[in-house]
């Protein structure tokens, strides 16, 4: 018998299907030289590929989340003793692989609202001890457990353990920047990783180099000190921020990438047909896209959910867990979005299929009596493809923000699922108290912020490598 | 030259920074420009002629640098003048008109508002007195009802308009020194005749001096008094226009003038230059020209010549004067195959293409541009027929209908003796590949994400020819062979190729269907001179070779003269002349033929028939003009010509639709000429 039942979420499934298929892609540029040469221009790019390493780790922590298993419940002696050959029994509770490499952190948890790298919780509360019963801060749970005294040793225990963070950390970023090295030339791989980490070379592989580092090192820091404290503190109900900050990286990661796979075939297929057959049919889908653009898409997508709502309610049976009910929302999430939000690449496309169908190798195409959907897709849809690529990764950071606008407004994503929205809806309430507890706000802000701040820039060196209109051109 | 040149350029070198490369596109050129006198720098694309005339005004791009030298303006240092000081230098002293008038008018202010800011802010004229002389210019430039056009926009203008403004402009701040970057490049040829004249007519009045920078040895010869030839970046040769044209001395020179149609004749093979401009990053230890010269020797590819003689009359080859004659392998040439009569290949009976003009909530049409409205043609195999005019007259559309690119509004084609217009789905797919097109410009007609050897599959494919992918590669190969580039080029993308191998390949598409007529569409407009001679020379070649037949769309009459038997001139959807191209284009017979045959600057001034110059320009096709198309242009329109279309007669052995064209004893002829009139602009 396993010790966990693995269990495939919809989204974990899309989430994989995307990742395949954008190996699929790569493995189809590297072999391409025109195709290539811009992403090597990405590549050559400091911005680009410091943001590409930060969004790198953002994807392998949200890629580790979507690996759920039920781990198997400890066989009950009474069960065990009547029926020998008994199934396991499954947890209803689904867990991630991430969640297994924060053990314990998710279930360190306090009874309620702790500072940052508190020992103390933040309200008073009634205390009997020896010396009778008296109202004040108690001692954590688990925040600062280990130390004998807490009310001295903390800021040198802090500095101890972010000091042999940070080196540990850092090591680690070594010994991954050595890893890769070694896969990549196994011959040359100590001059390489002095390379990546001096400079001398290749300048945008030194920007991310470095970035790794500092990745690593800072994390090396938070897991450090996570191992003693809440780091960023703990919520209302005493769970740890930074544990739920981690968590909503997947539901971000996933609003942001599965959107745009709802938008793409609506976006690219509608917008190309619109700009190359004209006449009813460009009237038609232009008819389309406008009415969808001039119904405000806050109220649709709240109608949407609701919806979705009364159905999961209505149908409890569908889901086995609370996790997978939370999940179908964030699927049908994406899928309202995506619908909402194809008009833009639509417009787009169908003002740059409008161009290039007067072209001259359209035109000659023709005369050779290709089919129309074979110059859509050999002549117009490659000429197209930078524009929705572009559009693709300027959209996710927008996807991402959106998501925490409206899991604020109460329309986004399960209130049992941890987001980036849904942290910042309770810190409405908890901006309000007094004293202010602002930590899991603060907390929310600054991952969000880089995290969206590494994907608009690389959107930018994505833009700057395949958009026609920016390149240099030779002169007279 | 005995007084101080107006402006005199020492060493000039300009650095352009691409892409981290600094490219010396300009190294060290000399010139000096007398008062009063046209300069013509002459050169090819690429060459540094653009690069020098900003570099003069000091409005370089962002990525460019004058990197030595000196430029005095009547004496002065334009360049160690402070920024500041330039601007009042600009647009008084010196001005610059550039080759896209669409362009260089800002589309949301008046016309009027626009010259009138120069006056303000150049002679610090008070609004009323600036708007006064904005009409005088205006009046000056030769653009009718000055009063009303102040007010206008600029998209309410035509092209040559546009320009007469831009002109207008220049001359506000009354400049000593006028620079014109290929002013009449974008217009036709008979608003270009308008616009030289111009030109010429406002030099001498106002004893101005003007570089007129150009790619055209017509416009030079026509032009100017004194002309230095660029290439790569250097003055190779420069002397008096009528010096350097009629007896070059520098090979690139020579060769340049030997790759011209009009120069070469029809019978003869032109000389084309081998090759491309070299790259400029400074890697060239020799004459730059000796890798495409026909008259290379060893010491040419390691030693640098130096210039030779004055400044403005001299030559940058140690050789020139000891060259033998063009080498006779380049002259000799396949005599044109004997035109027996055959029955036409294609055939176009009263063929119509409107474009239909919808207005209103429910797209009502309104009205047609009849792009094509009424013509009649016919093609023999294996002969060259020309449709000649300017832009806009429908000559694209007629193409296009040939290869169905289009629908008819009216009349009917037919190809072999057999229906042609009327076949429809897989019976016109079928028959796809008898008839293909070339399209004018090599960058826009080949898809820049597909390989050479896929582009020229695509039609292999679609219309089955070859049996199997193999035998379709190996055609790939032959096709490549015969368009001269190598079998090596079939994995490579366009990009890597120049515009002169584009159209090669542009070319091997259509042939890979095996087609017996093609399109061409302007197929060397977009080319430079010597580039063309190659693409004409291919052209003739496979006619030889293959026996195809070409329609061949062009503006451009030497081209046509070299390429064509038979010329049909089209003017506002009609043809107003169709006969042999011999007959046609020596003995024009309808106005308009005539008009535009002497509108072409030619390099021979001998041969410059008496100019015709056009008045206006070629009237709306949603609109055209009652009676005859042409009658509001021609010079000798009468009360009959403002009535009615006139009808097509033979005369003097080609058709024409004139009035003018009178029935004397058995064969028409052309009615006495009356005395021309006057231009009027």
């Amino acid at each position: 018998m396993l010790p966990f039942k693995p269990a495939l979420l919809w989204t974990d499934l899309l989430m994989f299907v995307l990742v395949l298929a954008l190996l699929a892609v790569t493995w189809h540029i590297r072999r391409r030289e025109h195709l290539a040469a811009p992403w090597r221009k990405v590549a050559m790019s400091r911005a680009g590929m410091a943001s590409a390493t930060l969004l790198a780790l953002f994807a392998g922590i949200g890629l580790l989340d979507s690996l759920h298993y039920r781990p198997a419940l400890p066989d009950e002696p009474v069960a065990a003793a009547s029926k020998a050959a008994a199934e396991t029994r499954y947890a209803v509770e689904l867990r991630s692989v991430l969640d297994l490499l924060l053990d314990p952190l998710p279930s360190q948890v306090e009874t309620t609202y702790s500072a940052p790298l508190a020992t103390r919780a933040f309200n008073k509360t009634v205390i009997e001890g020896d010396e009778g019963t008296q109202r004040d801060y108690p001692r954590l749970r688990y925040g600062g457990a280990h130390l004998a005294d807490d009310r001295g040793g903390v800021a040198a225990d802090v500095a101890g353990r972010a000091l042999s963070g940070a080196l540990g950390g850092l090591a680690a970023g070594l010994g991954a920047l050595a890893l890769l090295a070694l896969l990549l030339s196994p011959r040359r791989a100590l001059e390489r990783v002095l390379a990546w980490v001096t400079g001398n070379g290749h300048d945008a592989v030194h920007w991310a180099a470095w970035t790794l580092l500092g990745v690593t090192t800072l994390g090396g820091v938070l897991a450090a000190l996570a191992s003693g404290y809440h780091v960023f503190g703990t919520d209302k109900v005493g769970q740890d921020v930074l544990y739920q900050i981690l968590k909503s990286i997947r539901t971000a990661l996933v609003i942001g990438t599965l959107t745009t796979l709802v938008t793409l075939p609506f976006g690219v297929v509608l917008g190309i047909a619109a700009g190359y057959f004209r006449g009813w049919i460009d009237d038609l889908i232009q008819y389309l896209y406008t009415t969808l653009n001039s119904i405000p898409g806050v109220l649709l997508i709240a109608a949407a959910v609701l919806m979705t709502q009364v159905y999961m309610d209505t149908h409890p049976e569908s889901f086995e867990t609370v996790t997978a009910r939370a999940d179908f929302r964030l699927l049908f999430l994406c899928l309202i979005l995506g619908i909402t939000s194809w008009t833009g690449l639509a417009r787009l496309l169908r003002g740059e299929t409008l161009k290039l169908r007067e072209l001259e190798y359209v035109q000659a195409a023709q005369a050779f009596g290709v089919s129309s959907w074979s110059i859509l897709g050999r002549h117009i849809l490659p000429n197209v493809m930078h524009i929705v690529l572009i559009a693709l990764v300027m959209d996710f950071s927008g996807l991402v923000l959106a998501e925490a606008v409206l899991s604020y407004v109460g329309v986004g994503v399960d209130p049992s699922m941890i987001s980036f929205g849904t942290m910042i809806n309770s810190a409405r309430l908890e901006m309000a108290r007094e004293p202010m507890v602002w930590w899991a706000l603060a907390a929310a802000f600054v991952f969000m912020f880089v995290l969206v701040l590494a994907a608009n820039l690389f959107a930018d060196a994505v833009r700057d490598a395949l958009d026609p209109r920016t390149r240099v051109r030779g002169v007279a | 030259m005995s007084q101080q040149p107006l402006l005199s350029v020492r060493d000039l070198a300009v650095d352009l920074h691409l892409a981290g490369r600094a490219l010396r596109v300009v190294s060290g050129i000399d010139l000096d420009i007398g008062r009063g006198e046209t300069f013509a720098l002459l050169g090819e694309s690429g060459c540094g002629k653009s690069m020098t005339a900003l570099a003069l005004m000091r409005l370089l791009p962002d990525v460019g640098a004058i990197a030595g030298g000196h430029v005095r303006l009547d004496g002065e240092d334009i360049l160690a003048r402070p920024e500041a000081l330039m601007r009042e230098l600009r647009g008084q002293r010196m001005a610059m008109i550039f080759q896209e008038p669409m362009l260089s008018l800002n589309p949301v202010m008046t016309i009027g508002s626009q010259i009138g800011e120069v006056l303000t802010e150049h002679l610090g004229l008070s609004e009323g007195a600036a708007a006064v002389r904005t009409i005088e210019l205006l009046q000056s430039v030769g653009i009718a009802d000055p009063v009303r056009r102040i007010n206008e926009y600029p998209f309410q203008l035509s092209g040559g308009m546009k320009q007469r403004v831009m002109i207008a402009m220049a001359l506000a701040g009354e400049p000593e020194l006028l620079i014109a970057d290929e002013p009449t490049t974008a217009l036709d040829v008979t608003i270009q005749a308008q616009v030289l004249d111009l030109l010429k007519r406002l030099q001498a009045e106002r004893g101005m001096s003007l570089l007129l920078i150009t790619h055209d040895l017509g416009v030079v010869a026509n032009m100017a008094h004194h002309v230095a030839v660029m290439y790569a970046g250097q003055v190779v040769e420069s002397g008096t226009s009528a010096q350097v044209l009629h007896h070059p001395r520098h090979p690139y020179t020579r060769l340049l003038l030997n790759a011209l149609p009009e120069v070469t004749g029809p019978n003869q093979r032109l000389a084309t230059i081998p090759g491309q401009v070299p790259p400029l990053d400074g890697g060239i230890a020799g004459c730059r020209f000796a890798p495409r010269c026909s008259w290379v020797q060893d010491a040419c590819h390691s030693q640098a010549p130096e210039w030779s003689g004055a400044s403005r009359d001299g030559i940058r080859c140690p050789h020139a004067d000891t060259l033998p004659p063009l080498p006779e392998a380049l002259r000799s040439m396949n005599p044109a195959a004997s035109g027996t009569p055959q029955p036409p290949l294609l055939q176009l009976q009263d063929v119509r293409v409107h474009f239909p003009i919808r207005a209103g909530l429910l797209r009502r049409q309104v009205g047609a541009v009849k792009a094509v409205d009424g013509v009649s043609l016919s093609i023999p195999p294996g002969r060259t027929l020309a449709l000649v005019g300017e832009s806009g007259c429908g000559k694209t559309t007629v193409g296009k209908a040939i290869v169905r690119l289009n629908t008819l509004t009216g009349g009917d084609i037919s190809f072999q003796g057999r229906d042609w217009s009327g076949l429809q789905g897989e019976a016109l797919r079928a028959r796809r590949n008898q008839v293909q097109i070339v399209f004018q410009d090599p960058y826009a007609s080949l898809d820049p994400r597909m390989r050479v050897a896929d582009i020229l599959m695509e039609g292999m494919t679609a219309l089955g020819v070859g049996n199997s992918p193999a035998d379709r590669l190996k055609r790939v190969d032959r096709l490549l062979d015969q368009v001269g580039l190598p079998s090596a080029a079939r994995w490579r993308f366009p990009h890597e190729f120049s515009g002169g191998q584009r159209q090669r390949i542009a070319i091997a598409r259509a042939l890979a269907v095996e087609p017996r007529l093609i399109v061409c569409d302007e197929p060397t407009s977009a080319l430079d001179v010597s580039v063309q001679a190659q693409i004409l020379n291919l052209l003739k070649d496979l006619q030889d070779e293959l026996g195809v037949a070409y329609l061949l769309i062009s503006h451009n009459l030497s081209v046509v003269e070299y390429l064509a038997h038979e010329v049909a001139v089209m003017y506002l959807g009609r043809i107003v002349e169709q006969g042999e191209a011999k007959l046609v284009l020596k003995r024009p017979q309808h106005p308009y033929t005539q008009a535009l045959l002497s509108a072409i600057p030619r390099v021979d001034i001998a041969r410059q028939p008496q100019r015709i110059v056009l008045a206006g320009e070629l009237p709306s096709p949603a609109d055209p003009p009652e009676g005859c198309h042409f009658n509001p242009r021609c010079s000798y329109a009468d009360r009959t010509c403002r009535q009615a279309y006139p009808g097509s007669v033979i005369a003097d052995g080609r058709a024409v639709s004139c009035h003018h064209m009178v029935l004397t004893g058995g064969a028409y002829v052309a009615a006495p000429v009356k005395p021309a009139l006057a231009p009027d602009n």
